[in-house]
């Protein structure tokens, strides 16, 4: 009888040790945030259009986090839908086509000596990505610019072009061959003579 | 000289090597073509920035672009000759992409601009030997054109052991370096004095392939003539041991570990190239301007190799090599095994263009079709990088990035020597290549697309802060003006007014604080960054270079847009004092009010007791000193009173529109008020001094007078608000100048406005031609918009005219 007591004592007492360490472990490393949403946001493209029907791309992601659909983003395009069904273990669907259509990547230029500066597009752009003071000339930051749209409607004289962003030489970057059965012009390993002469 | 142990690597491939066929005629030096393309980007690294403007006159070896940022490069006119042009021309690029190219058209002088040789090498600093080397133009000229100073000053972070000179070009067809070390043996190894000078290495080799006998003898010739410590090892003909890495581990039996650069371990690695143009740099004070190619390739009469200047178009050379155009079936720069197609004749050669093959058909021939992978391992077997290929081409065609990273995919060097065995033809490299720049895109995006998150979050933060400002503004106003209107004669009161100022600044400074916390952490973190920066920049970690730049120059702006707010915050209070024109005043008021108070409060107890105990000197003293002390702080009162009266006026003076008169009269209402309470109180004290029959009882009554005087002055002005402040009088001293202002402010109005009609018409227009169903509406609002701007025009010339005239 003394060993089943003793028994059911030690076991009690270690429950009480792992419980209270791990009750601390619980305070002691707790995760800040709602981590789901941090990922989510991470995957979607920052580039807070609105186009989602939400004030930008964090709201969107804690939407998502409470269930709306995955496929409310263009800019993000197929892409970020495939990677966010791929995070929350969803089906891939199309792009919502009522919330736009994807498109290329483009950045907002003002065509400056039109500009009367009435620092409306400031106002608009999500990024801070316009320069400009009151009846200043305005001009976008191309780097920062996300391409959003946002600054075009604002402009009461319609001096804002979105432009594609062209490629370089600098971010060019090699296609991917066909695959089986197509011939590739650009393969490197040029020499097939020298497999005939082998 | 000594003779080394030669190791061996993994894998390798033996391709016909082609080299006899440009070897046969002697060195050529082709004539100067019709107009050299300088390409602003020749190197790794930012373009370099323009010195020259178009139409420009300039002289050989003259700086006409400058290094832009740390990682970039000097360009020097390779003739001397005018700029033709700044502007975009076809560069050899495997995009077959347009960049910017200086262009210049030679005079056929040639002059050379003064040549300053750095002939003190040995005894100034190493920093002022590279960075002369940098202005010099010199990159590496076997590989990617990394900057060499860049390079030089990496390999300081570790002792060195070895310093390799890369003689082994082991690649089919080309024979440059072969030349140049017959042609430069002398400026080759004097170079590499200057160079081991700088880098101080323990041991220096030159590794160079069996394949070419005739320069191997040069160089030991002139080694023993210079009883040099150099070594120089011949390694077996492999492709690709001129691969630095693979190259490093034949001389050294080191492996540079995944992810890591040869500095790492302790091992530079330079061209020989590299070597005779800095040569060409110290001793001769000439910079970087021409380069050893070689022009191949069975489409050719003449294959040879010739010394070119920079920028030469390929064309030149082609006409220059004989070629009989319709044979070239491909046109290659560089080799057969790492080159790249040119899409046009046009393209200019650059400091790494070590190869123009001309290819015919026959040549090389189209790669035949690809097909499955047949899981035969023979990729894997001569990758010298000891990779899976197959493994990689299936994650790459599965686009499954991540594994591909996992399975070392950035340590294939591209040899090709995989697609080179592959019996199923497949382009192994070219997959390689595109997943690599897939995965560098998806960086960048990602890099990008946090710095939008950040700065959308940063303005959302701004925003709520203005916002909250605000609100805390219009809160303190309120109260503010609340006291203000119970009036604030009484100690209770006017010490209840003083915690909202209170608190806005404190809340203020906390802000303030957290600023500096923030500042404080941003430059902990640029510095980290840059820390980084320069680490990848020594070590050559290409890709991670764009990616920190970004960072940092993304954390330089938070961190400056963060000071600004400090700034703004540190002027805000002030701005508020001003603002709130007699707010230091009030407050000074408010205490000599209390002070009165307090000290009249003291009197009547002290005058109750004197009257119990009529004897009592003390207390008589007291009282005496109490009723100085009531008289003082009155004074100062008075004095204080009529100075925010006549802040007032300024302020008033200042003021313009209806609602500042409004608020004026408000102010005056509050001021007749306070003066109000103050007779009051004077009028107080008058008594208890008159009972008392204490002596201030004259001045007193004098300042009740004054008190009530200003009562009047003051009801007065309120009854007339028009002529009761100054203003008007100073609006009209200053109508001129403010007359031209409106003016002013008119005619931007008008021109704002005469914009607005033309974008309207352009809007309409523009519908117009979208539906022209409703053309006739259309063209009414039309029609009526151009009115409008008409009558804007018109206004407009009005005014600018009156304003001419004025
Ligand atoms: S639609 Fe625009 S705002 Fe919404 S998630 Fe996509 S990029 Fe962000
Ligand atoms: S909205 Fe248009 S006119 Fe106004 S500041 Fe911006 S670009 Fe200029
Ligand atoms: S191209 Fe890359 S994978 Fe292929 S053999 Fe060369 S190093 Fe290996
Ligand atoms: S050599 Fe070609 S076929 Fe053979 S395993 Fe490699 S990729 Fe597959």
């Amino acid at each position: 009888m003394l060993t089943v007591l003793l028994a059911v004592g030690i076991l009690l007492a270690l429950s009480l040790v792992f419980g209270a360490i791990l009750g601390y472990a619980s305070v002691r490393f707790h995760v800040e945030g709602d981590p789901i949403v941090d990922q989510i946001d991470a995957i979607l493209p920052q580039t807070q259009c609105g186009q989602c029907g939400h004030p930008g791309c964090r709201p969107y992601a804690e939407a998502i986090a409470n269930g709306e659909a995955i496929n409310h983003c263009p800019p993000g395009g197929q892409a970020t839908i495939q990677a966010l069904a791929d995070l929350l273990d969803v089906e891939a669907i199309p792009l919502d086509g009522d919330h736009g259509t994807e498109t290329a990547k483009r950045v907002a230029v003002i065509r400056e000596d039109e500009c009367i500066g009435c620092t409306k597009c400031i106002q608009a752009c999500p990024v801070d990505a316009i320069l400009g003071a009151a009846k200043q000339m305005h001009t976008v930051i191309s780097d920062e610019c996300t391409g959003c749209d946002l600054c075009v409607d604002p402009c009461p004289v319609d001096c804002i072009d979105m432009v594609e962003v062209g490629v370089t030489s600098k971010t060019w970057s090699w296609d991917k061959p066909q695959g089986v059965a197509a011939t590739s012009m650009n393969i490197i390993a040029t020499d097939r003579k020298a497999e005939v002469a082998h | 000289m000594q003779t080394t142990n030669i190791f061996s690597f993994h894998g390798g491939i033996h391709p016909p090597e082609n080299k006899a066929q440009s070897l046969t005629l002697p060195l050529g030096h082709p004539s100067l073509p019709k107009e050299l393309i300088l390409p602003l980007s020749q190197h790794i690294g930012q373009s370099s920035r323009p010195l020259v403007s178009q139409g420009e006159q300039v002289l050989k070896g003259q700086a006409i672009a400058i290094n832009n940022g740390f990682l970039s490069s000097f360009l020097h006119a390779p003739t001397s000759g005018s700029i033709t042009a700044i502007e975009e021309r076809v560069i050899a690029h495997p995009s077959g992409l347009s960049d910017l190219c200086i262009v210049i058209e030679p005079d056929g002088d040639d002059n050379w601009t003064e040549r300053k040789p750095l002939n003190d090498w040995r005894r100034i600093s190493k920093t002022d030997v590279l960075s002369y080397l940098a202005e010099m133009g010199i990159v590496g000229m076997g590989g990617a054109g990394f900057p060499t100073q860049v390079k030089l000053q990496g390999a300081h972070k570790h002792p060195l052991t070895h310093f390799i000179i890369n003689a082994a070009e082991c690649e089919p067809y080309i024979t440059a370096d072969d030349m140049l070390i017959r042609e430069k043996t002398e400026q080759l190894v004097l170079g590499i004095e200057v160079l081991q000078h700088l880098v101080e290495a323990d041991q220096v080799i030159i590794g160079i392939e069996d394949n070419k006998p005739q320069a191997i003898a040069a160089l030991n010739n002139a080694l023993a003539q210079h009883n040099s410590t150099i070594q120089v090892a011949v390694v077996p003909t492999k492709y690709p041991s001129g691969g630095e890495k693979q190259l490093i581990q034949l001389l050294t039996g080191k492996e540079v570990p995944s992810g890591q650069h040869p500095a790492d371990i302790g091992i530079l690695c330079q061209n020989v190239g590299t070597c005779v143009a800095v040569h060409d740099a110290i001793y001769l004070g000439q910079p970087l301007i021409t380069r050893f190619t070689t022009l191949t390739g069975d489409a050719l009469k003449a294959p040879q190799n010739v010394e070119v200047l920079l920028g030469t178009p390929v064309k030149h050379l082609l006409d220059y090599a004989q070629a009989t155009h319709k044979k070239i079936s491909r046109l290659v720069m560089g080799g057969p095994m790492m080159g790249f197609t040119l899409n046009s004749i046009d393209a200019p050669i650059v400091k790494t263009s070590n190869c123009i093959l001309a290819a015919s058909k026959k040549e090389l021939p189209a790669p035949a079709p690809e097909q499955a992978c047949i899981r035969c391992g023979m990729c894997e077997q001569v990758c010298p990088a000891s990779l899976l290929p197959q493994q990689l081409l299936w994650f790459s065609k599965s686009q499954e990035f991540e594994k591909a990273e996992h399975y070392n995919l950035f340590d294939c060097i591209e040899c090709g020597a995989c697609s080179y065995v592959c019996p199923s033809s497949i382009p192994l490299v070219q997959y390689y290549r595109h997943t690599k720049s897939s995965i560098r895109e998806a960086r960048e995006a990602a890099v990008k697309s946090d710095l939008a998150k950040q700065r959308f979050e940063a303005r959302k933060a701004r925003q709520e802060a203005e916002a909250a400002e605000k609100e805390a503004k219009r809160l303190a106003r309120q109260k503010a003006s609340a006291q203000k209107t119970e009036g604030k004669s009484t100690a209770t009161e006017a010490k209840k007014a003083t915690p909202p100022a209170a608190e806005t600044k404190t809340a203020i400074l906390d802000e303030s604080k957290k600023l500096k916390v923030d500042i404080a952490l941003a430059k902990n973190k640029l510095k980290k960054l840059q820390k980084q920066l320069v680490e990848a920049q020594e070590n050559e970690h290409v890709e991670e270079i764009n990616h920190l730049q970004l960072q940092v120059t993304e954390q330089e702006k938070i961190l400056t847009s963060l000071e600004q707010q400090l700034e703004k915050m540190a002027t805000t209070p002030a701005e508020k004092s001003t603002k709130a024109a007699p707010a230091p005043v009030n407050e000074e008021l408010k205490k000599a009010k209390i002070d009165v108070a307090l000290i009249g409060a003291k009197l009547k107890k002290a005058q109750k007791q004197l009257a119990e105990s009529p004897d009592d000197k003390e207390l008589k003293a007291n009282v005496s000193e109490l009723e100085k002390g009531l008289v003082q702080a009155q004074s100062l009162l008075d004095r204080l009173t009529p100075s925010t009266a006549a802040q007032k006026a300024d302020m008033l003076q200042k003021a313009s529109s209806k609602p500042t008169v409004n608020d004026d009269l408000k102010k005056a209402k509050i001021d007749l008020a306070i003066a109000k309470a103050a007779v009051k109180k004077v009028e107080k004290a008058l008594k208890k001094a008159e009972e008392l029959k204490a002596p201030e009882a004259d001045t007193l009554r004098q300042q009740l007078l004054e008190a009530q005087q200003r009562v009047d002055s003051l009801e007065k002005a309120l009854s007339n608000p028009q002529t009761q402040s100054p203003m008007t009088e100073a609006t009209e001293s200053n109508a001129s100048t403010d007359e031209s202002a409106a003016k002013n402010e008119q005619i931007k109005k008008q021109k704002i406005a005469s914009a607005m009609a033309k974008a309207a018409i352009n809007k309409l227009k523009k519908r117009l031609a979208a539906e022209p169903d409703q053309a006739e509406s259309i063209q009414q609002e039309i029609a009526a918009a151009e009115k409008r701007q008409q009558e804007a025009d018109a206004l407009l010339a009005q005014l600018t005219q009156s304003q001419d005239t004025m």
